[in-house]
């Protein structure tokens, strides 16, 4: 039940900050492209919702 | 046409429920914030339930899981069923999770004030009521997906979204943080340890925050702001942009509570650097708020619930301001363990869930009841008591931040600290006055919106079943050519879902992981020792008293810090605590290495009348410390779970462990009867608490006693 000491040490650890803004990045891109693939007409369906009841 | 009707009672249920337990929550912090001025407030020597120590997690629990919680659950109950046009799945899970939620506040209060505590901050509760809120929360989760699943609307509503991220990242900080060994029914001992624990911890504070007070809030926000300015969100490609990017990068920046602790570097830094990236999502969001209002000023002039709208977001968009710039080390290394941290989440609770929070019931109450708001202007004077309120807490809070780091920051010509710790304590108490007045004004709000709304529900007639019309969803669907992004993620919440998980499941495994497998982050130093069984006694009566609401232990590598308290914490010197201590608010000062710098006698009668031994201090006393005797029947059961957590007493300790409790027992009484004629039996609480509080911060220095058997 001891979670330490499984491997000696991390090589090449000032890579991690950089693997996860990458990581962010791409998904940051994708997701901005990927909304503004979005069509007009579904995009104004759906902010009416919540005026509907 | 389907004809079906909304259940109003069970928002109507949350609503009651969340206003009750807001004043409630306030209230606990307004006393709490009066006994850090008075002391004598604690009322130690008649309720030793009710010293700061104790309180103020009942307070902050309160808030949090109590008063925010149900306001969640009132948005998620009312908003749900009408973006997607059917009842909740099962009335029968809503009441279920109505009172089961309930009761875990109940519990929770009485557990806390009981002393029983996990000691990790907003996880403070024990293990049995943990595993209460997980069965809840599954409750509340399989009503939420029921309703999702079997709805009439094909397009989930971004406020959904929301919703189920927040759940889903609830139910995983909540389930990992917790993980723990029971040792009684009450008590249970954190699987983590040291750095480890410390970085669980605030990787799940620092989301409690966000998926608890932000994300839920938000999709209330992107509901109710909408609907009361009766226009649609200014971007609702923007609040997608928010969505994402927001779980994405909250999940990261736990660690920016931890700056220049014991942490590894490398991890302080991702912290800090995705907690400054965090603007520009919170930043989006804020302004999609406020531009939903485009055009729509003038009803802000006359409406209070637009009012309250606009300076809860505006709040918000402070809030995220200033946590970014908090997570800079430099501004870090002034606002960690001082007041600016508590007006920072102020500003967000106060401002931003508080006033949202006021806004939703404004808006809400007459609807559920049929009827008009009793009064606006009443309304309107709330809003103005209440932002007067928040002024008068947060101003004073900051002032108090920097005044107290300059103090204990300067240092005479001649390289001395230039004031004591008590000086600044002296030089604050005003602030802390100011703060709680500040704060009741903010409760007296309430209750002007409370007289307001039961006027309101008089005035009407409650509908608990309101009817609705919608055509079922069509069951072969075929999407519009050319929209991949519609078909691929907005009409699947289970998809949702699991990449929600993913996204938040990153930030968590890349952080966590490496701290978890790699000694080399938290660096063995021989001489630390486990505690002896009086120590970890003593440990668990600190833990039990919440002395780690105001008092650290994590000295930090700055020449103000070393020469105050001594050598700076190492990682390697927390290996066998079972939770970390750390602490995030100094109130009082370090005790990482208070360990040796006072005889037994100065913490006897410290903790007698702390006045006695540092005049001007505003510590309760704790004298039931005298009289309880140490409860040695749980000994045996700590020794075992600490050894199946990795601490190395050795075999067959837990059997002889009372005898060397009892040998170092009375080495310390008879050394208080021989040096200092106290005479005291070696079975009372205050000796282990003594036993523990000299331990601290000494095995570096190798002086750490021996256990038998070794």
């Amino acid at each position: 039940m001891k979670f330490s000491t499984y491997l000696e040490q991390i090589m090449g650890v000032s890579i991690y900050p950089i693997i996860s803004l990458l990581l962010f990045v791409v998904f940051f891109v994708l997701t901005t492209l990927w909304v503004y693939s979005i069509d007009k007409k579904t995009l104004e369906e759906i902010e009416k919702l919540p005026m509907e009841d | 046409m389907d004809k079906f009707y909304y259940d109003n009672r069970i928002a109507r249920m949350f609503a009651f429920a969340c206003i009750t337990w807001g004043v409630v929550g306030m209230l606990l912090g307004v006393i709490a914030a009066f006994q850090l001025a008075f002391p004598a407030l604690n009322f130690s020597e008649y309720f030793p339930h009710l010293a700061f120590g104790r309180l103020r997690p009942v307070h902050t629990n309160a808030v949090i899981f109590a008063f925010v919680g149900n306001g969640i659950f009132t948005a998620v109950y009312y908003a749900i069923p009408r973006l997607l046009k059917t009842p909740m799945w099962s009335k029968a899970l809503g009441r279920i999770h109505f009172w089961g939620w309930q009761t875990i506040i109940v519990l929770a209060a009485v557990t806390l004030l009981s002393g029983f505590t996990t000691g990790k901050e907003y996880a403070e509760l024990e293990w049995p009521i943990d595993i209460l809120i997980t069965l809840i929360w599954v409750i509340f989760g399989i009503n939420m997906f029921g309703t999702i699943l079997t709805r009439r609307e094909r397009h989930l509503y971004v406020a959904i979204w929301f919703f189920i991220a927040s759940w889903v990242t609830v139910a995983m900080l909540h389930i990992v943080n917790s993980l723990e060994i029971p040792v009684t029914l009450f008590k249970s001992y954190s699987m983590y340890a040291g750095v480890q624990d410390a970085l669980v911890q605030w990787w799940y504070g620092h989301n409690a925050v966000a998926f608890f007070l932000t994300t839920p809030y938000l999709g209330l926000m992107y509901y109710f702001l909408p609907k009361a300015a009766e226009r649609p969100v200014y971007s609702y490609r923007l609040s997608i942009v928010h969505f994402w990017s927001l779980i994405f990068l909250y999940i990261w920046a736990g660690p920016h509570h931890l700056l220049y602790t014991a942490l590894p570097e490398w991890a302080q830094s991702l912290g800090t650097v995705f907690s400054i990236m965090l603007i520009l999502p919170s930043w989006g969001g804020m302004l999609n708020g406020l531009f939903t209002l485009r055009g729509a000023w003038d009803k802000v002039r006359a409406d209070p619930v637009l009012k309250f709208f606009v300076v809860a977001v505006t709040c918000y968009g402070m809030s995220t301001f200033e946590g970014p710039m908090l997570s800079l080390k430099n501004v870090n290394a002034i606002s960690h363990y001082s007041d600016w941290t508590i007006a920072h989440v102020h500003i967000g609770a106060l401002g931003w869930n508080g006033f949202l929070t006021f806004g939703m019931m404004y808006w809400l109450i007459p609807k559920l009841f049929k009827t008009q708001l009793y009064s606006r202007p009443l309304a309107a004077t709330h809003f103005w008591i209440g932002t007067l309120g928040i002024i008068l807490y947060a101003i004073p809070m900051y002032w108090s931040a920097f005044r107290t780091y300059f103090m204990l920051s300067s240092f005479t010509p001649e390289g001395q600290l230039q004031y004591q710790f008590m000086d600044v304590v002296q030089t604050v108490i005003p602030f802390y006055i100011l703060r709680a007045i500040g704060g009741t004004i903010y409760l007296c709000g309430v209750f002007v919106m409370i007289y307001n709304l039961v006027k309101t529900a008089q005035s009407g007639e409650f509908v608990a079943e309101e009817e609705a019309q919608a055509a079922p969803l069509a069951k072969n669907y075929v999407a519009p050519a050319g929209s991949i992004w519609h078909s691929f993620i907005e009409r699947k919440p289970i998809l949702l879902l699991v990449l929600s998980l993913i996204v938040v499941g990153l930030g968590g495994i890349i952080e966590l992981i490496p701290t978890f497998l790699i000694k080399q982050n938290v660096p063995t130093i021989a001489s630390v020792k486990p505690y002896t069984p009086l120590e970890l006694q003593g440990r668990d009566i600190y833990v039990r008293e919440g002395c780690y609401n105001c008092h650290s232990q994590m000295i930090r590598p700055f020449r103000y810090e070393v020469t105050r308290y001594g050598e700076y914490s190492k990682a390697g010197e927390f290996v066998y605590d079972h939770p970390f201590q750390w602490g995030s608010k100094r109130t009082g000062p370090d005790l990482a290495r208070i360990g040796g710098k006072y005889g037994d006698s100065w913490h006897f009668n410290h903790m007698l009348d702390p006045t006695s031994m540092a005049p001007g201090s505003i510590m309760p006393s704790y004298p039931s410390l005298f009289e309880n005797s140490i409860d040695k029947v749980t000994t045996r059961s700590k020794i075992h779970a600490m050894r199946q957590l990795g601490v190395p007493y050795p075999d067959g300790y837990e059997a002889i462990a009372d005898q060397d409790l009892d040998k170092q027992a009375k080495s310390i009484t008879d050394k208080l009867k021989t040096e200092n004629k106290i005479e005291i039996a070696s079975d009372k609480e205050i000796i282990a608490l003594i036993a523990y509080l000299q331990r601290l911060g000494k095995d570096i220095k190798a002086e750490a006693p021996k256990l038998s058997n070794q």
